[in-house]
């Protein structure tokens, strides 16, 4: 019902201008088109410096409810986000200068020059020195800024420095997949086509398969292999290493200001050094729930706006409790080879599992 | 006004001579040559023109239904279940299906139907040949052809809307492998196909109207045209057309490329692929990046194709309205012409956060910011045109500075974005969104409805209603201030594009109040342009009749046709041309056309 009054009072509004309108035409032509021009002339011209005056107050106004629920409110999450900040600060001083000189003179010009019978227009076709002014100074703030972000552009896209901690993330529909190289550092190899959605959801090579001619990689045994969250650790770099099962995704990371795509089969990298933990961001940003959200920031298909992640950054101590609690995913897909169940499962003991044998004989 | 007695003496003159002639040719024309399967270049500018508004409004009510489900997620609309059907609404819900088919086709549809062939398949089809003074295009029949390819096009991207998996859904960029795999997304089955196809045929009629239009422009001007005497609309337009002409079959090839990989089993894109719930793909060795190659080097000079027109058309329009001539009109040539190069060579800057080569990707950053050069030359040729003008506001004049402080405001983030080390944080943001839409989106709206404010009455013969013109302006420019200026704030705050809904996102959920109130005005303009539509269309049959020839006392050739020009534009000889287009304020007269010769006291410039 209310559909039908809410059409009805459309086509009623737009019934009215539309006779007003025809009227004002009527009007016109009845005063003389000449007379009648003159006069909306001026009201078109009093109404280009409202204009004007009520955008530039709106600009404010916007920024004033608006600012606050942006990122700029707050300290940047990483270091680099810092350069980033920067630099659009530099970027935003320089296009809000020009951007309010030109529109205050385009609609200035367009108040002040408003037809009059007495003016005479200036025939005015060509100038060399203005055309040349300005195009040299565009040109020379367009060459700083140029150069300030090929700087930082550099810098982000450099080498990840030495002792940075790596962790490989990988998109599928529609979540994330991390994965930590474990004690010895390094990430197990993986072929796409031995990925299993239960067991082995990176494809990890870590059997002998003659038909793909593949060879297990000792290495990928003791890999981390976790959903849904990351762990990091504050003020430690941390290179991530992102690709994608399927389709292409994007790792967003808008707190730290950088993101990447995860392309499949082409690996690409992203670094940086987070600066807060999530407990102190808690605090800096007021809201009792914030998170470092990855969002995927690729159109990935129907579940792309569901497509979240989380990084807890947290220090070297809670980082180290966390990791050890972790088991390699090799043994999550072969429990047998868990060295933990096969104490529970027989009597015989070894060394690293004294505890357990310990509680055994006390049986 | 002496001169305008002598202009009309002259092509009274001019008509008296050929008028028998001129009717003895058109006898024969039936309702299917004259209104269908026309040749004349005016007829066929009028189909695209209503075409291009057709989809406007559909590709319009799309953006209207998404913004329903961004601007009121917790809303349940039972009304709309109704009307759409159980695909598009459920429970009273826009489902994500269909919120992504509408983000995509709303997306193609407007940069390629409406702001490709509504734009400059209108004006390059009307303005061409009058303003250069043709009788019509170098090859009516392919024009013909030009317009029916369109027509098929959009008969097919119609009907995918219809297809039972729905439309297609993978962003109008259409990336593989999501748009190569149809079980990675539904909308990537038979709706893709359709939507590929109605891309073909949308190049291949984009390729004979820019062929046409190119060879019109070097090979049908008028005697004494020579190309520095040419508006600039004609140079804009000619500009668009070598960049469409340059373009188009890359991205063609690009979509060849991924019919192979979706039909017959081909690697181009694919590699290295899992799909849930069905398994590794055999496909290895391609790469997912050279489509978005092919893709932007199509893309990029794509939004020089529906900018560069309605610069053109914004520039003449200025002149015309301040009564001035245009300032730096060489330089606004030269503009142009770098515009166009550089359109060629920044197409990588869409792919700063692909795993571009940071090399490569600092000399797109370089070619990218340098693009604004050009921009700001013709931004401050346009304020100085203004200056100590005597200027007009018809409803094109007010569309031509609306689309001035459009581009001023979308061209400058562009600076934001085009610099690699901020593109890594405001990528596929709400940011980018405001940007484009605003510097290529409302601003060639605007300059297109500039163009039909300024051109109906030498379309139709009639007069638009102003009062319903500066309504339509002044409710248009601040509800799209109002719709596309908050965004950047969003984009600020990482908020993604192409998102169902915010509402799980601790990051982004602020935004909700925003969203609501830009759904609302959102509403609220798109109920404005069907005012507009209203008045083209009334106007059309009862509008106010044209009775002078020239009713903006303008220079160019158009204005020297009669009021109703039949086909062949002229009847009787072409007149010939002895100056530029902007002799306004010369000598103290008000303006020149270019059909008079130039006086032998006359100062020089």
């Amino acid at each position: 019902m209310t559909a039908y009054l809410i059409i009805a009072v459309i086509v009623l509004v737009f019934l009215i201008i539309f006779q007003i309108s025809k009227a004002a035409e009527y009007v016109s032509v009845l005063k003389g088109e000449e007379q009648s021009r003159k006069q909306t002339n001026k009201v078109n011209g009093f109404l280009m410096v409202a204009f004007l005056v009520t955008g530039l107050i709106g600009v404010w106004y916007c920024n004033k409810l608006l600012f606050g629920k942006t990122l700029l409110a707050v300290d940047s999450a990483s270091v680099q986000g810092e350069r980033v900040d920067s630099m659009l600060w530099i970027t935003l001083t320089v296009t809000g200068v020009v951007f309010i000189i030109t529109q205050i003179l385009l609609f200035w010009f367009a108040f002040k020059y408003q037809e009059s019978d007495k003016r005479k227009v200036f025939f005015f076709p060509h100038n060399n020195k203005l055309e040349v002014l300005w195009t040299v100074v565009p040109a020379i703030f367009l060459t700083v800024l140029v150069v300030i972000g090929l700087r930082n552009w550099f810098y982000f896209t450099g080498e990840a420095p030495k002792g940075a901690q790596e962790i490989e993330v990988t998109g599928k529909q529609f979540g994330w997949i991390f994965r930590y190289p474990g004690n010895d550092g390094v990430f197990g190899k993986k072929y796409y086509k031995v990925i299993d959605a239960g067991s082995n959801s990176l494809g990890l090579i870590w059997q002998d398969n003659a038909d793909l001619n593949l060879k297990d990689d000792p290495a990928s045994h003791d890999d981390i292999v976790a959903e849904q969250t990351m762990y990091v650790v504050k003020g430690k770099p941390v290179k991530l290493i992102i690709g994608s099962r399927d389709v292409i995704h994007d790792v967003g990371l808008s707190q730290f200001r950088l993101k990447a795509d995860a392309v499949p089969g082409i690996p690409t990298t992203m670094w940086f050094t987070p600066k807060y933990t999530t407990e102190e961001m808690k605090k800096i940003t007021n809201n009792p729930n914030f998170q470092y959200e990855i969002s995927c920031d690729q159109m990935c298909g129907n579940g792309h706006y569901s497509m979240k992640g989380v990084i807890q950054v947290v220090s070297q101590e809670e980082y180290d409790i966390w990791m050890a609690k972790q088991k390699p995913y090799y043994l999550s897909a072969f429990p047998d080879k868990d060295p933990a169940n096969q104490k529970a499962d027989s009597t015989k003991g070894t060394a690293s599992t004294a505890t357990a044998s310990v509680l055994i004989a006390k049986k | 006004m002496s001169n305008e007695a002598i202009l009309h003496e002259l092509s009274t003159a001019v008509h008296d001579v050929h008028g028998d002639h001129h009717h003895e040719h058109h006898h024969h024309e039936t309702f299917i040559s004259k209104y269908v399967f026309s040749q004349d270049h005016k007829m066929i500018a009028k189909q695209f023109l209503i075409t291009g508004m057709v989809w406007a409004v559909l590709g319009g009510l799309m953006s209207v239904l998404f913004r329903l489900q961004l601007g009121y997620p917790d809303s349940h609309f039972a009304w709309l279940e109704d009307i759409l059907g159980k695909f598009w609404v459920k429970d009273g819900r826009i489902t994500p299906e269909a919120y992504y088919a509408l983000v995509t086709t709303h997306g193609t549809v407007l940069v390629f139907f409406v702001l490709t062939a509504g734009l400059s398949g209108t004006f390059a089809n009307f303005l061409i040949p009058l303003q250069v003074g043709a009788r019509d295009m170098a090859s009516p029949f392919m024009n013909m052809l030009s317009y029916w390819f369109f027509f098929a096009a959009s008969c097919v991207m119609l009907s995918s809307m219809f297809v039972e998996t729905g439309p297609f859904s993978g962003g109008w960029t259409a990336y593989p492998p999501l748009s190569a795999l149809g079980s990675a997304s539904p909308g990537s089955k038979s709706g893709m196909d359709l939507w590929i196809i109605a891309m073909a045929l949308f190049v291949v009629s984009s390729l004979l109207g820019g062929l046409n239009y190119i060879a019109t422009v070097l090979n049908l001007r008028t005697k004494g045209m020579s190309m520095t005497r040419l508006p600039l609309t004609i140079w804009a337009l000619f500009f668009t057309a070598v960049l469409g002409v340059l373009s188009f079959p890359v991205l063609l090839s690009g979509f060849i490329l991924l019919i192979f990989d979706r039909n017959f089993g081909t690697s181009f894109y694919l590699s290295d692929i899992f799909v849930n719930g069905v398994g590794a793909l055999p496909n290895e060795g391609g790469s997912a990046i050279l489509f978005q190659h092919l893709f932007w080097f199509l893309g990029h000079p794509e939004v020089y194709i529906i900018l560069l027109p309605a610069m053109g058309m914004v520039s003449e329009i200025l002149s015309v309205n301040s009564r001035k001539p245009i300032f730096g009109y060489m330089a606004m040539i030269g503009s142009l012409f770098a515009i166009a190069i550089l359109a060629f060579l920044v197409w990588a800057h869409h792919m700063f956060v692909t795993g571009l080569n940071p090399f490569l990707g600092s000399i797109f950053v370089l070619l990218t910011l340098l693009i604004a050069v050009p921009s700001a030359i013709k931004v401050f040729n346009w304020l100085t045109t203004l200056w100590r003008g005597n200027i007009r506001f018809t409803p094109g004049m007010m569309f031509a500075i609306g689309f001035v402080s459009l581009f001023i405001s979308g061209g400058l983030t562009g600076i934001w974005l085009g610099n690699s080390a901020l593109d890594i944080h405001l990528h596929d943001t709400y940011f980018v969104i405001a940007h484009f839409h605003i510097v290529m989106g409302v601003a060639s709206m605007f300059g297109m409805f500039a163009g039909i404010y300024h051109w109906f009455p030498k379309m139709y013969g009639k007069h638009l209603n102003n009062t319903l013109g500066y309504i339509h302006f002044w409710i248009t420019i601040a509800g799209a201030y109002l719709i596309f200026w908050p965004m950047h704030y969003e984009g600020l705050a990482g908020m993604p594009r192409r998102y169902y809904d915010y509402s799980i996102w601790e990051s982004f959920k602020q935004f909700a109040d925003l969203n609501r109130f830009i759904s609302t005005v959102a509403m609220i303009v798109f109920a404005t342009q069907l005012l507009f539509l209203f008045n083209f269309f009334y106007s059309i049959f009862k509008g106010r009749k044209v009775t002078n020839k020239n009713p903006y006392n303008s220079n160019t050739l158009e204005w020297t046709t009669p009021i109703n020009p039949g086909h062949g534009n002229w009847p009787g000889e072409i007149p010939e041309v002895y100056r530029w287009a902007y002799d306004y304020g010369k000598d103290g007269r008000e303006f020149i056309p270019q059909t008079e010769p130039v006086g032998a006291d006359e100062s020089h410039h």
